[in-house]
């Protein structure tokens, strides 16, 4: 295909060659280091669950214990099976529990203790990922009974009482009125904890917390709907913050469909250290590659701090950072829910205009991701009836685009969170587009050498430009001098730094081993 | 001035007091519903009640759109408004005026104080990413922002504030047992003062969901927002109160 924008295909391979340069760095500096999340993630997959009664889970407890005695560096996989083989228990969660009491010491192991460490924590870990694998099976069991939606773009809401039982129906009434993926956003903060709170929560900021237990009661009633309604309902959520790794596990155990796991947000917006966001990427990625999890990026947010227009290269840059970073950990292009947003003011001239541009380059740009299309927020007044219009124009954007996840917009944001009647507005707009418009993507060809075409071009070009000064200097320069948004975000600095280490000679991760043995393609058959 | 203070809705000639007005009522559509929804908007004083619109969504739940002459009055002589002190401005504008007025970086230390380990306010306020789709101030480029984060010490915060050469000191404080919000403010306040002269003390500020906004003179600080503050509240207030309003009393 040509495609409808004549984008120079030197140009393009240019900037995912500039993409890969500027990324590897990042990937190599991953590679080097582990982080107390990822540590707790492997112990995780290795069986360990519950907390202790002040709510700590029991991986955080059992981390510390290792930390105290031998560091970080080596891994927890090593000390921890090693304790086990020493203490005859085949119980990890048990051996938590008496390293929280004071009762074990860890060491790093040598010679047969070693091998002895290495073989009991890989077996562990191995039957956790199992876990994950089935898991995958069971989607594709389902969505092959009960069928994807019937059209693109999937139709995607949110739900954010705080309260998971409250959720539970209104997830399902949104299902029952087209929804195709449930969200369920987690509680303002949460993001900032080094730790997953445990168990179904009933009270949340602005949120409901991510808990496995939330996660499993969410997919077990959304299960009920696809049965209902014939058709798989997606479930999503939140795989940011410092507990990343752990997030993406426990989707992966719980078979959540989609994850929000962006390479730079937490670094950007949430002051995040961009080692310890980096090496947690990595790896929650390979996760989320592995358990069949759609990725949404986050690029939607520089345009709500930057100007659409202006800064409109910087979400090419980040989709192209993205691309690589997921490639990288073994993601396949179709679970690329690459991010961007329609949030050009509408005072703008020819602002749908632009808006078509930037869409239709994302879509060339990315032909077989499942692209994350998201509403206005920037831009909505409280003009309730002005915001639904532009919801319509943000629809009919997203059809003539060929966008393959539209995040319902509502006329309340930044008003209220939504009410059920605003939902079933919001929906009735989207239904009605795709209803109307749906298949005039085919007709849409921006005339050659025209407003569309020059603009979409003339991003790609400044995006490439972007790419060559982040190259010169490497991706962490450039985000410590703050390139992206307009913050400065230096490597040393930042929350969640305290739980970064360099690896250690011996150190041993059987996650990140199993997971770089096998790729995605090569388990499904 | 024309007929006094006494106005009512305007939907297309002078009087009619029309009113337009969209709920839902937790039960599933039919004629019974319909009457329900005439009975609530008479009883919102809308009467007669015209029912434009009624449609079933989720399971018992009905929309509902009706539009009628409303019968209350309003007296513009009786409304009564809490003004705020100070001119609430844009990001931009914010930027404009401390980059003109005060040719650097305002300087913002913030931080969660004593054991309070909730940063959820302050990062709301801090934090790019801002609450209620309003930006944190690290968005304000010309606000220099140091964010210590929870469980920090008073004399870590003084001595930060120090070093920051800090033009405003942001506490934010949610832990409220045994009345700890106030005791740390006023620990803190009193640190600020032994610390430093009254003239290069920076302003003191403390957020909180449990806060009486009139308490900032007894509990030594220079004000004191509550519940629901936006970024954009406390931005206008810092220019406000270190440079527009400052000019305004030396002049």
């Amino acid at each position: 295909m040509t495609g409808k924008l004549d984008l120079d295909p030197v140009l393009v391979a240019r900037a995912r060659e500039l993409a890969r340069r500027a990324g590897r760095p990042v990937v190599e500096l991953a590679r080097g280091h582990t982080t107390v999340s990822v540590e707790r993630a492997v112990l995780r997959l290795a069986g360990v669950v519950g907390a202790d009664p002040d709510g700590i889970p029991w991986v955080n407890r059992l981390v510390e214990a290792v930390v105290a005695d031998v560091g970080l560096g080596h891994g927890v996989a090593l000390p921890v099976f090693d304790a086990l083989v020493r203490e005859q228990s085949a119980d990890v969660t048990l051996l938590a529990q008496k390293a929280a009491a004071g009762s074990v010491r860890f060491q790093v192991p040598a010679g047969r203790a070693a091998t002895a460490a290495r073989r009991a924590a890989r077996k562990a870990v191995a039957a956790g990922i199992r876990r994950i694998d089935r898991r995958r099976v069971e989607r594709d069991r389902l969505v092959k009974r009960y069928g994807d939606p019937p059209r693109r773009p999937w139709i995607y809401l949110i739900v954010a009482t705080g309260d998971i039982y409250e959720d539970i129906p209104q997830a399902q009434a949104a299902a029952r009125a087209g929804a195709d993926v449930i969200a369920v956003i987690r509680s303002t903060g949460q993001s900032l904890l080094d730790y997953v709170p445990e168990g179904a929560t009933r009270e949340g900021f602005a949120g409901t917390y991510a808990t496995q237990e939330n996660f499993r009661l969410m997919r077990a009633a959304l299960d009920v709907s696809s049965k209902e309604l014939g058709r798989y309902v997606r479930l999503t959520n939140y795989a940011s913050g410092l507990c990343m790794p752990e997030m993406a596990t426990l989707a992966g155990l719980e078979r959540l469909d989609m994850m929000l796991n962006d390479s730079m947000y937490g670094i950007l917006f949430r002051d995040i250290n961009p080692v310890r966001t980096f090496v947690d990427q990595r790896f929650s990625r390979q996760v989320h590659a592995r358990a069949g999890i759609i990725i949404n990026t986050g690029e939607d947010n520089y345009l709500t701090t930057a100007d659409a227009v202006d800064e409109a290269h910087t979400v090419t840059v980040s989709q192209l950072l993205n691309e690589y970073f997921a490639h990288e950990a073994g993601l396949a292009d179709w679970q690329l829910g690459l991010g961007h947003a329609f949030e050009i003011n509408p005072e703008v001239p020819e602002s749908l205009r632009l808006e078509l541009a930037h869409a239709l380059l994302a879509r060339e740009l990315f032909p077989d991701a499942p692209l994350k299309w998201m509403p206005p927020t920037k831009h909505m007044t409280g003009d309730v009836f002005r915001g639904n219009l532009l919801d319509g124009f943000f629809n009919l954007v997203g059809a003539l685009t060929g966008q393959g996840i539209l995040l319902v917009g509502m006329m309340t944001e930044a008003v209220v969170t939504p009410w059920l009647s605003d939902r079933d507005i919001a929906l009735q707009n989207v239904r009605y587009v795709l209803g109307a418009a749906g298949g005039l993507a085919e007709d849409f060809v921006p005339a050659s050498g025209g407003f569309i075409q020059q603009r979409a071009n003339r991003v790609l070009g400044e995006a490439v430009d972007l790419l060559e000064r982040i190259g010169d200097q490497s991706l962490l320069t450039a985000i410590a001098e703050g390139t992206f948004g307009i913050m400065k975000r230096p490597a040393d600095r930042g929350k969640g730094l305290d739980g970064v280490a360099r690896h250690e000679a011996g150190y041993y991760n059987p996650a990140t081993e199993i997971l770089e043995q096998s790729r995605p393609e090569e388990v499904r058959r | 001035m024309t007929g006094g203070s006494v106005v009512r809705p305007y939907g297309d000639t002078t009087g009619d007091g029309m009113v337009q007005v969209s709920f839902t009522l937790p039960v599933p559509h039919d004629k019974r519903a319909e009457g329900a929804a005439v009975q609530l908007a008479n009883k919102m004083g809308v009467d007669p009640a015209l029912l434009v619109h009624a449609k079933p969504i989720g399971d018992g739940f009905t929309f509902f759109v009706v539009y009628g002459r409303v019968n209350h009055l309003v007296d513009l002589s009786a409304v009564r408004v809490v003004e705020r002190d100070f001119p609430l401005l844009s990001a931009k504008e914010v930027n404009a005026v401390v980059k003109r007025r005060l040719r650097r970086k305002l300087s913002v230390v913030g931080a969660c104080i004593g054991t309070d380990a909730h940063t959820v306010g302050i990062d709301a306020i801090l934090n790019v990413k801002g609450i209620a789709g309003e930006k944190g101030l690290e968005y304000y480029r010309e606000l220099s922002v140091t964010n210590l984060g929870a469980q920090v010490s008073v004399p870590e915060l003084v001595e930060a504030a120090r070093v920051a050469r800090a033009d405003a000191v942001l506490v934010s404080q949610v832990v409220t047992q045994r009345d700890a919000h106030l005791h740390n403010t006023r620990e803190m306040s009193a640190a600020f003062r032994e610390a430093m002269p009254a003239a290069r003390r920076p302003l003191l500020i403390v957020g909180g969901p449990r806060f009486d906004e009139s308490q900032a003179g007894e509990l030594g600080v220079d004000r004191i927002f509550g519940r629901g503050t936006t970024p954009g509240e406390v931005a206008s207030y810092l220019v406000h109160a270190l440079i527009t309003g400052r000019k305004a009393a030396v002049a």
